[in-house]
């Protein structure tokens, strides 16, 4: 290094603050940064949120969501996206054991269940385009649309990564960055569970309240 | 086929765009004959373009920042000109060119001066302060300052191609909506913004996660230097803010491209809505801005007054407080929207509030050169210039924190002189110290010291002479933006105000001179020791400039100003033993990803749906085919880590004889 020490031990007894220990493992760091990336994207997400509360009784003389939303169809679609969270887990499980036939099943499940959430969120917004309550029909629509909308782009993008990590999977097995990937992947998947819980709330199940 | 783009959108009957255009393309289009005609392309392809280094992309953030100061520099001597004699008159720029240079020069120097100066320091610096090799994260750290570029180019094709916004610095509705501006200006720069913000957060992710996850031995969080420290609360601010920034620019996206009613006039738009989303990210981008500058200022005066900083521990809490407390002042930038007397001052008391722990700072770094042995270099003038500068804007900004005052001041070109006040001399003397400062670390040669002292000098007086007297024009009732003006008392205020803009020209033009001559002597301005000023943190422990590596073996460190501590010591240390060591690989993948980036933006901008596609395709495949790489490092192997470090041991020595000896 140089000629002055620049690798001796501490000296002088005992501090009381445990000395740190070095740079962290990869795989900590690639988690913590992509932690950080969730917790940047819930902050977008609140500020959709914020949006959506503000905007919430201007339906511009249209409708609200009390005349809109339909929570059995919403709840079918919650019901499929936890299962899907469900199913990732046990890709995790089978990441750790090495298993590359069930991380592909579960994996595969996952994707389907993924598919399904979005095809019920589609179906769900082109029949409100139908019936004329279009995002561009009043600001409180807009920001709904925006807000699900913005969480389903999410789902949409989570599947693109998901199916490439299959591919990768397939094509170079179990390697150390592919692993951290899949990390990332798992805790993307199952942040989207939590935003969709707090559109749930705060959206459907509030916006249904008489 | 094209969307809206036609050979109309090229300004053929402008002359002003047209020419300066043409400069600008000429010289990119020189340069680039150049690169190529000389050879040189492949050698900026693989060790600059694809480079994955910190120290190189930092360097190359700051080269980004210091070309767009120029470009944004000329924009700010003509608007001075322009107000300078369109008295009674309509000057020589038409309104609706006037408007987009206010509003590029504020875009342009807010995200592509000070944001890449401070990002680019902040990568140069940081990792080898925590004597570490290398950020979190290398290959994302390229493609975000490559995203950065990607919206610095867009607002520049701007200049030829179509037009830039009129809406001022931030774009707002309902001004800013498709029904008033019916052009694609505030589509520049929505995309140019989402795009480089991106890159942002990218930056801010990683430099949050290197500071927490990698440091060397022994640098626990209050060992580390002040810098680090300021680095840490900014990027926690890019986390928290650049995120709200993305969701309102896609909101008013949405509204432009199709129809919503987020902050539209009908429907139940709420436009103020726009103004509390907008300074909900604006204001912590102020102290994103400053927090580096006050952490550069920390270092600077702490070596050139040969003292460990005075109150460490009460400028870390500073920091941290000023990084929470940001975050609960937005109000203070609309007090006229009515929110009624209780709303106003608690947000004027919370503006106050933050005061208090940048003047705990302030009167750190007094005592930190009280009883030192100040050494007056560039850099430390930079600092005490900033000292006292930025107490003058500090005042004037608890001034307009009163609500009563505010609603005289608001929109005045009183605000604008007090927000110049503190970013000139907050963020940009502050860029330039630590550019002065760390200029011999990255390229091994110190920058000529009376060409910089010029510098200062001229932007120092510059400065005062520029935005005094908008002080005074905004006491007189002149609002910011004005075209022309037929108050009489106003003029003589703002032709002193142009010549001082024309000081702070020459300040740059020896900027420009320092960096040449500097270049050409850089053998006389050699530093041989890699600790030219005298340090005292672990930057200044390896060669100027460090190898790939930074450090041949990782420093253990056992407090505060480790650098200081060991050559204090000054002991003849055995060699250590070298072992090999991995180094991440180039990858073209950040500007891969940039060039698809900038297609797809452009694209937007003139609604040419096939060539978005084709570039979120691009952009996508791109991140695949980085994926599939099967070796992202390489190894350097212990022999030439030996050889390396055995040149560096040498001179060091030498310097350690030489300076026993002058003892």
């Amino acid at each position: 290094m140089s000629t002055i020490a620049l690798t001796e031990d501490h000296h002088g007894g005992s501090t009381a603050v445990r000395d740190w220990s070095g740079p962290a493992s990869k795989r900590i760091v690639t988690g913590f940064g992509f932690w950080i990336f969730i917790l940047s994207d819930m902050v977008m997400f609140s500020a959709f949120f914020a949006t959506y509360a503000v905007l919430l009784g201007q339906t511009a003389g249209g409708p609200s969501g009390r005349d809109l939303f339909d929570l059995r169809n919403v709840a079918i679609e919650t019901g499929f996206l936890l299962a899907s969270s469900f199913t990732c887990g046990l890709g995790t499980i089978a990441v750790d054991a090495r298993n590359k036939l069930w991380f592909q099943v579960s994996m595969a499940i996952t994707c389907v269940f993924g598919l399904a959430f979005l095809t019920i969120e589609l179906r769900e917004f082109s029949s409100l385009v139908a019936r004329g309550a279009g995002p561009t029909r009043s600001a409180f629509l807009s920001a709904f649309f925006t807000l699900v909308g913005c969480h389903g782009m999410h789902v949409s993008a989570g599947i693109l990564w998901l199916l490439t990590m299959m591919a990768q999977v397939y094509a170079k097995g179990f390697r150390a960055d592919i692993q951290r990937r899949l990390l990332c992947f798992a805790l993307f998947w199952h942040a989207l569970d939590i935003i969709w819980i707090a559109v749930f709330t705060v959206v459907y199940l509030l916006g249904s309240a008489k | 086929m094209l969307g809206k783009l036609s050979w109309s959108a090229i300004p053929f009957n402008q002359p002003l765009p047209m020419i300066a255009s043409g400069v600008v393309a000429l010289a990119i289009l020189a340069v680039l004959a150049w690169v190529v005609l000389s050879g040189r392309l492949p050698y900026l392809w693989r060790e600059w373009i694809t480079s994955v280094d910190h120290k190189r992309i930092g360097v190359m953030y700051v080269l980004l920042a210091m070309v767009m100061l120029l470009r944004g520099f000329a924009d700010a001597i003509m608007m001075r000109m322009q107000q300078s004699i369109a008295f009674h008159s309509q000057g020589f720029l038409p309104p609706e060119h006037y408007d987009q240079i206010f509003s590029a020069h504020g875009t342009i120097m807010i995200f592509f001066v000070a944001m890449p100066f401070v990002i680019g320091l902040m990568n140069l610096v940081v990792p080898l302060q925590l004597g570490v090799r290398d950020v979190a994260f290398p290959t994302l750290n390229s493609v975000g300052f490559w995203l950065t570029c990607t919206g610095a180019l867009l607002v520049n094709i701007s200049l030829v191609i179509g037009e830039f916004a009129r809406t001022g610095w931030l774009p707002y509705p309902p001004l800013s909506e498709l029904t008033y501006s019916p052009g694609v200006g505030v589509d520049y720069y929505l995309w140019s913004l989402e795009i480089s913000g991106i890159g942002t957060l990218v930056a801010g992710i990683n430099l949050v996660t290197t500071v927490l996850k990698i440091r060397t031995r022994g640098m626990n969080y209050l060992r580390m230097p002040m810098f680090c420290w300021t680095t840490l609360a900014t990027n926690l601010l890019i986390i928290a803010a650049f995120p709200i920034l993305t969701a309102t620019l896609a909101m008013l996206i949405l509204d432009r491209y199709f129809g919503f009613h987020f902050f539209s006039n009908e429907a139940g738009g709420n436009l103020m809505m726009f103004m509390n989303l907008i300074w909900a990210w604006g204001h912590p981008e102020v102290y994103i801005l400053v927090l580096p500058a006050f952490g550069i200022f920390s270092e600077v005066v702490s070596t050139f007054s040969g003292k460990p900083l005075f109150g460490y521990r009460s400028m870390v809490l500073a920091t941290m407080a000023i990084c929470v407390i940001s975050f609960m002042v937005w109000l203070h930038h609309f007090f006229t929207m009515g929110a009624g007397p209780d709303v106003n001052a608690i947000f004027g008391i919370a503006s106050m509030i933050i005061a208090v722990p940048t003047g705990v700072k302030i009167y750190n770094w007094l005592f930190t050169m009280y009883g030192g042995r100040i050494r007056f270099a560039t850099p430390m003038l930079w600092s005490i210039g900033f000292m006292v500068t930025f107490i003058i804007g500090g005042l004037t900004g608890v001034l307009v924190a009163v609500p009563p005052a505010d609603f005289l001041l608001h929109n005045s070109l009183f605000l604008v002189a007090h927000f110049h006040n503190v970013i000139i001399g907050g963020v940009l003397f502050g860029a330039f110290a630590g550019y002065t400062y760390w200029f011999p670390k990255a390229f091994g040669f110190r920058l000529h010291e009376g060409l910089g002292k010029a510098a200062f000098w001229c932007w120092l007086v510059g400065f005062y002479l520029a935005f005094m007297p908008l002080y005074a024009v905004g006491l007189l009732g002149m609002t910011r933006r004005m075209q022309h003006y037929d108050v009489p008392e106003w003029r003589p205020w703002l032709i002193v105000a142009a010549g001082g803009a024309a000081l702070i020209l020459a300040g740059i033009v020896f900027q420009v001179l320092q960096l040449a001559f500097s270049i050409r002597d850089r053998e006389q301005l050699r530093d041989e020791t890699g600790d030219p000023w005298d340090g005292r943190s672990l930057e200044w422990a390896t060669a100027s400039p460090p190898p790939a590596f930074n450090f041949a073996v990782l420093p253990t460190v056992s407090g505060e100003d480790a650098f200081w501590a060991l050559k204090k010591r000054a002991v003849e240390q055995a060699e250590p033993q070298y072992h090999a060591i991995e180094i991440p690989r180039n990858s073209p993948t950040g500007f891969v990803c940039a060039f698809f980036a900038t297609v797809m933006g452009f694209a937007l901008i003139w609604h040419i749906w096939w060539m978005v596609a084709l570039g979120a395709i691009g952009a996508f495949a791109t991140f695949v085919v980085f994926a599939w790489r099967d070796h992202d490092e390489y190894t350097i192997p212990a022999d030439e880590v030996a050889r390396i470090d055995r040149i560096h041991r040498a001179q060091r020595r030498t310097m350690l004889s030489e300076g026993a000896a002058a003892r």
